[in-house]
């Protein structure tokens, strides 16, 4: 067998994720963070809060929420079984900046800590943030 | 309260999470390439004009999943073009994102002073 | 003379006295029993991961010469690696014994590496007696970081094996053995070593056969390192399309260590600390019992880097087989 063909045979015969299952678990557990952010929101306006600043405020608090739960160990247990259901929600993003936070504290605060918290994180916020200022130099082209 | 919000919070902000889920196990993607991915993702289809609406339309199932972070970095970026022009694409996004940039650098911190890795 | 990496031990070596010790996740599988030590604390007592490996390594050399009764001073050598950034897990391990040290790397084939060179030392005459070790803890990702693992993944094993080798006869000889070719199937995937490490364990078994003189009847286990059940059973495929039927005799430590099912450990057990705990407990006292006369011991190595791994270069591996019998004409 050539490697091109063994490539293809070992990828044919590997076990497949459940799909489905992992679908129905990412949709539930996803759909139920969106709707705990809309609790939130109903909260903070109930409360006074304008619309702009209590949308900022769900954030932080499911940032601060997922972090907590990185912390003491549950968001990667809940994680293994919701899967993307955790991952796309705002608590991705913070457990991708925390877990590497934590485990490098044995290399130091500023080599270690600081410096891991953008392991995942850095590409995001890059990427984001070209990815805008390329949007704004468009627009400020097509509305000019 | 509209509960009908609370309906389309759910089924969005799922859906948003099933596409990933199939990314992740159909393609060979990392999740940090996913992450990356939507929040890009979330720029464009906010400059195309459909985020926007969804937002209205779901709540927080558009607004949590980090498509709607890009989102906020787009009508961050539109808000500063009108007001500043071409220097507002430089400004714009990062400021509409720094709550959520911050908190979560902030309370990684916090969390690594007082938690300690455990094996798995 | 072409003679492919055999290597005859006619001087004579042994196999004295093992010693093992691991993890949490190894103490609650189903070998258990066979192992010397074990640690419930992730951390081994100290404050990282990294030096919980050194520690282990540490304690555990200990024990082998508690075990054997032998003195640091008697050693020859220790020969061994790990697959922490530049073997520090057990040069930071073995350090404060003033026993010789050789680093070895051949990533989860570590052990089989070190066994063939430290035999070859003590069989010709050079080195009274050798000590060969291999270790691993799980230490690659944030472990707080929330993701799922496809169902090819493998789980690294925490755990360590040290061999004594002498040349006096103590009933089980290291009698022969093979060096491994580096193979590439074009692998890229690493949550598939076992694919990737497939076609270099079928080589290394194949050439064995091809030139030791030996047969697999001769043999009453194929015992392969940590190609985990997708590996095992893509090894025993590429060796049946080659007319050698080794499933019958083919057992793996990383499918042996879990109880897959149950610890939800996906293909099984990696890493260079899983064929030495399991050969150096499990295998090593069934043959000191006479349940096993002949063993062939296959580690398996991915040779990947992280760096090769980022630049989506394929996974090339290695396997190197040591023969293992009893001179008691016990077993098979």
């Amino acid at each position: 067998m050539d490697a091109k063909a063994y490539q293809t045979y070992t990828e044919s015969r590997a076990k497949r994720s459940h799909v489905l299952r992992d679908c129905l678990r990412a949709f539930w557990v996803g759909g139920l963070i969106c709707c705990l952010g809309q609790a939130l929101n109903v909260i903070y306006q109930w409360a006074g809060m304008e619309e702009k600043p209590a949308g900022l405020c769900v954030s932080v608090t499911l940032i601060f929420l997922a972090g907590l739960l990185t912390g003491i160990g549950w968001f990667d247990r809940i994680a293994k079984y919701a899967g993307a259901g955790t991952l796309v929600p705002i608590t991705g993003f913070s457990n991708a900046v925390a877990a590497p936070a934590i485990d490098a504290r044995a290399e130091g605060y500023v080599t270690g800590v600081a410096a891991k918290m953008f392991t995942i994180a850095g590409p995001v916020i890059v990427y984001g943030a070209v990815s805008s200022i390329l949007y704004g130099v468009l627009y400020y082209l097509f509305t000019l | 309260m509209d509960w009908l919000q609370f309906l389309h919070a759910f089924w969005v902000g799922g859906l948003f999470c099933v596409a990933a889920q199939l990314l992740i196990d159909l393609t060979k993607l990392t999740p940090a390439r996913i992450l990356t991915g939507y929040v890009c993702a979330g720029v464009v289809l906010s400059a195309v004009g459909l985020y926007g609406p969804l937002k209205e339309f779901a709540g927080c199932g558009a607004a949590v999943p980090l498509t709607g972070f890009g989102h906020a970095l787009a009508e961050g970026v539109r808000e500063a073009v009108k007001t500043d022009g071409l220097l507002g694409a430089l400004s714009g996004g990062l400021t509409a994102a720094a709550t959520g940039v911050s908190a979560s650098l902030f309370f990684a911190l916090l969390w690594s002073l007082l938690f300690k890795s455990k094996q798995k | 003379m072409a003679n492919n990496g055999v290597i005859r031990f006619t001087g004579g070596c042994y196999l004295a006295q093992t010693a093992t010790t691991v993890g949490k996740k190894e103490h609650q599988g189903p070998l258990n029993a066979w192992f010397d030590a074990s640690e419930s604390d992730e951390y081994f007592g100290q404050s990282t991961f990294e030096q919980a490996e050194s520690e282990m390594v540490r304690r555990n050399l200990r024990l082998l010469l508690e075990k054997a009764n032998v003195k640091e001073e008697e050693i020859g050598a220790v020969l061994g690696g790990d697959l922490v950034n530049q073997c520090t897990g057990t040069s930071f391990g073995i350090s404060g014994y003033q026993i010789p040290f050789l680093g070895l790397y051949g990533a989860c084939s570590t052990i089989a590496e070190a066994l063939l060179i430290g035999s070859s030392l003590v069989s010709g005459g050079f080195l009274p007696s050798a000590v060969a070790l291999a270790a691993e803890r799980q230490y690659r990702f944030p472990p707080e970081y929330g993701s799922q693992r496809t169902p090819t993944a493998q789980y690294t094993v925490t755990g360590t094996g040290a061999f004594l080798l002498t040349a006096e006869d103590t009933g089980i000889r290291v009698a022969d053995g093979v060096f491994g070719v580096v193979t590439d199937g074009g692998i890229t995937d690493a949550n598939n070593m076992g694919a990737a490490m497939a076609p270099a364990a079928a080589d290394t078994i194949l050439r064995y056969f091809d030139h030791s003189g030996r047969s697999l009847a001769d043999f009453d286990a194929v015992v392969t390192g940590d190609l985990g059940q997708e590996g095992l059973e893509l090894t025993d495929e590429l060796l049946q399309n080659c007319g050698l039927d080794i499933a019958p005799k083919h057992l793996d430590c990383g499918v042996l260590i879990y109880d897959a099912k149950k610890q939800d450990m996906h293909s099984g057990g990696s890493g260079c600390g899983c064929l030495a705990s399991v050969l150096g407990g499990y295998f090593f006292q069934r043959m000191r019992r006479g349940e096993l006369g002949r063993i062939l011991a296959v580690g398996t190595g991915a040779l990947l880097s992280a760096n090769s791994a980022f630049q989506k270069l394929s996974i090339p591996s290695v396997a190197h087989a040591v023969c293992l019998e009893s001179t008691t004409g016990k077993g098979a």
